[in-house]
């Protein structure tokens, strides 16, 4: 077979099992992303100078937070949290491993766009509700967040992408997925060819997750 | 009285300076009145509405709504009240991600009303403000017109007591805001319900308001029956705003070429108030002296107190028989003021 001749250090049984590890760690961290980064937004949005809940303490507190952890460079925040993943996870190896650096590292990146997306939403909405007399969390569920929802999806879809090529980096340090598989496997070993297959990969991971994102996108926005 | 406010100041403050958005506003609505409030951009006509439901919190002063003061009411306690008080907005400000049945709905759901009731509710306000058959739609999916009537079915959702309306129609054209007057008058009517009307177009006042207040730079410089504003503007910008409405009229200069004689004449403009303006008083007088009378413009404006018409008119023949006809159409009712200044 043609493949076979191409990819001569292809594993296939090795290449599918890499595949579920990056889709295990890029899904989990995702939601992780989701909730986390939603929170740290919404704090960032809510205690704006004139808004909801105005208080500009908690505002600068949590993007000073923010902007640090945006400004670590992934692979230095897996080395610095590795205690913290020991403690929290038991282990500093494999997929699991990688979760909390994945999700710290890209919830702070999240929530500035979720921030951006809330200032997005049309004051005099946010006025209306509350002409009405609803209280902060309605006025959150049933308006910032439905609103708000494609420019939502669409960053989380980035974000997504962003945490699939952090899964690769998590994987130089044995959090195993395509990223590890192509540099134990490939680049360790010159395999060239195993390097392409996990490229390759990835890249479908990439469209997919795109694809999907879009699609949501569309699907949310009535406007 | 059904809402009573009093001294009402509003005081942003600044870096570089303090705005007195609202200044010391004194202002009593009765139940069931349509009050207009106008002013130009700026005036702070906009603030005032909204210190009314406490979306700016006032500087100084009260505002009572049925015996309730909203100025002295807690978070909560304000937040049950403005349910009673329904708003609509230039800008409709619409949920885009809510069909107009889940729109309506919103504020029935804020309120706690039961799924089923919400659903009878909801019906029976597409019904009345004339958009059976939209309730799937999208705002996306409506003209202005429609947007607004989906506001006003939503500011009426709780059984307010109350509705403000900021600019509502200044955003629409004249059809379609003739339309949505037309609606909210059959609302007040209905209802009964009290409205508040914020707007800058001085014929939104004309056609539906029963009193005004005319705000300029935070202040009410003039207040009172919107027939009396019209026929007797007292400050200078309630006179702008009634030569808005009507250019011609107040362009006396206009007149000149028409008038016929110089010697033996006078040139009056007649005010016609309410039924005065639908009896055939030219003919009448015509009939009764003998007098000569040149009609040199006139003009109509329907009203919610009745209608107000003016008309300039030439009057020709003896002085004395001048003089009696003045009398006689001013005993009859008809408000009469001699120009000058014009021959």
């Amino acid at each position: 077979m043609m493949l076979r001749d191409w990819f001569p250090n292809v594993n296939m049984d090795d290449m599918w099992t890499a595949t579920y590890e990056t889709l295990y760690m890029t899904i989990i961290s995702v939601i992780g992303t989701l909730l986390l980064g939603i929170m740290l937004g919404l704090l960032l949005f809510l205690t704006e100078r004139g808004n909801l809940l105005q208080n500009s303490m908690v505002n600068s507190a949590t993007a000073s937070v923010v902007n640090i952890f945006r400004a670590i460079p992934f692979i230095i925040l897996i080395l610095l949290l590795f205690p913290f993943t020991d403690f929290l996870m038991g282990t500093n190896r494999g997929p699991k491993a990688a979760l909390p650096a994945l999700i710290i590292g890209a919830a702070p990146f999240y929530a500035r766009l979720v921030e951006i997306a809330f200032k997005e939403v049309d004051k005099g909405v946010i006025e209306a509700a509350k002409s009405m007399g609803a209280k902060t969390h309605t006025i959150i569920f049933k308006v910032l967040l439905p609103e708000s929802m494609p420019a939502l999806i669409s960053g989380i879809t980035v974000t997504a992408i962003n945490l699939i090529s952090y899964t690769a980096m998590a994987g130089v340090i044995g959090a195993g997925g395509l990223g590890d598989l192509a540099y134990m496997k490939g680049f360790q070993r010159r395999d060239v060819d195993v390097v392409f297959a996990c490229t390759i990969f990835i890249v479908i991971i990439v469209f997919i997750f795109q694809f999907i994102g879009d699609a949501l996108s569309r699907k949310a926005d009535k406007r | 009285m059904m809402i009573s406010i009093k001294q009402l100041s509003k005081l942003y403050r600044m870096k570089s300076q303090n705005v007195q958005a609202v200044d010391d506003v004194t202002l009593d609505i009765k139940r069931g009145d349509i009050f207009g409030v106008i002013g130009y951009s700026g005036a702070g006509k906009s603030t005032f509405i909204r210190l009314i439901n406490r979306l700016e919190e006032p500087t100084q002063g009260q505002v009572m709504i049925n015996d309730t003061n909203i100025t002295e009411l807690s978070v909560n306690k304000l937040r049950k009240e403005r349910q009673k008080i329904g708003m609509i907005f230039q800008h409709f400000n619409l949920l885009w991600s809510r069909t107009v049945y889940e729109n309506i709905a919103f504020p029935l759901e804020i309120a706690g009303v039961t799924k089923q009731k919400r659903r009878d509710k909801v019906l029976e306000l597409i019904e009345l403000v004339g958009l059976s058959g939209r309730e799937q739609s999208y705002p996306s999916q409506l003209s202005g017109g429609q947007k607004q009537r989906v506001g006003i079915a939503r500011a009426l959702a709780n059984d307010p007591d109350v509705l403000l309306c900021d600019e509502a129609t200044s955003a629409l054209d004249p059809e379609t805001t003739d339309d949505i007057l037309n609606l909210l008058v059959s609302i007040n009517q209905k209802l009964n319900l009290t409205i508040i009307m914020i707007t800058h177009e001085m014929h939104v006042i004309q056609k539906i308001c029963h009193r005004v207040a005319v705000m300029d730079q935070g202040k009410v410089v003039e207040q009172g029956d919107v027939l009396d504003v019209f026929v007797k503007p007292q400050s200078k910008t309630a006179k702008r705003f009634v030569q808005q409405l009507n250019p011609l009229e107040h362009n006396q200069d206009s007149l000149k070429p028409f008038i016929t004689k110089e010697e033996n004449s006078e040139v009056v403009k007649l005010h016609f108030i309410g039924n005065d303006a639908k009896r055939a008083l030219i003919s009448n007088v015509l009939k009764t002296f003998d007098i000569e009378i040149n009609i040199l413009q006139g003009s109509i404006s329907p009203t919610q107190e009745g209608t107000y018409g003016t008309l300039y008119v030439e009057l020709d023949g003896n002085r004395s028989v001048i003089d009696e006809t003045i009398k006689f159409i001013q005993s009859s009712g008809v408000e009469v003021e001699v120009i000058d200044d014009v021959t």
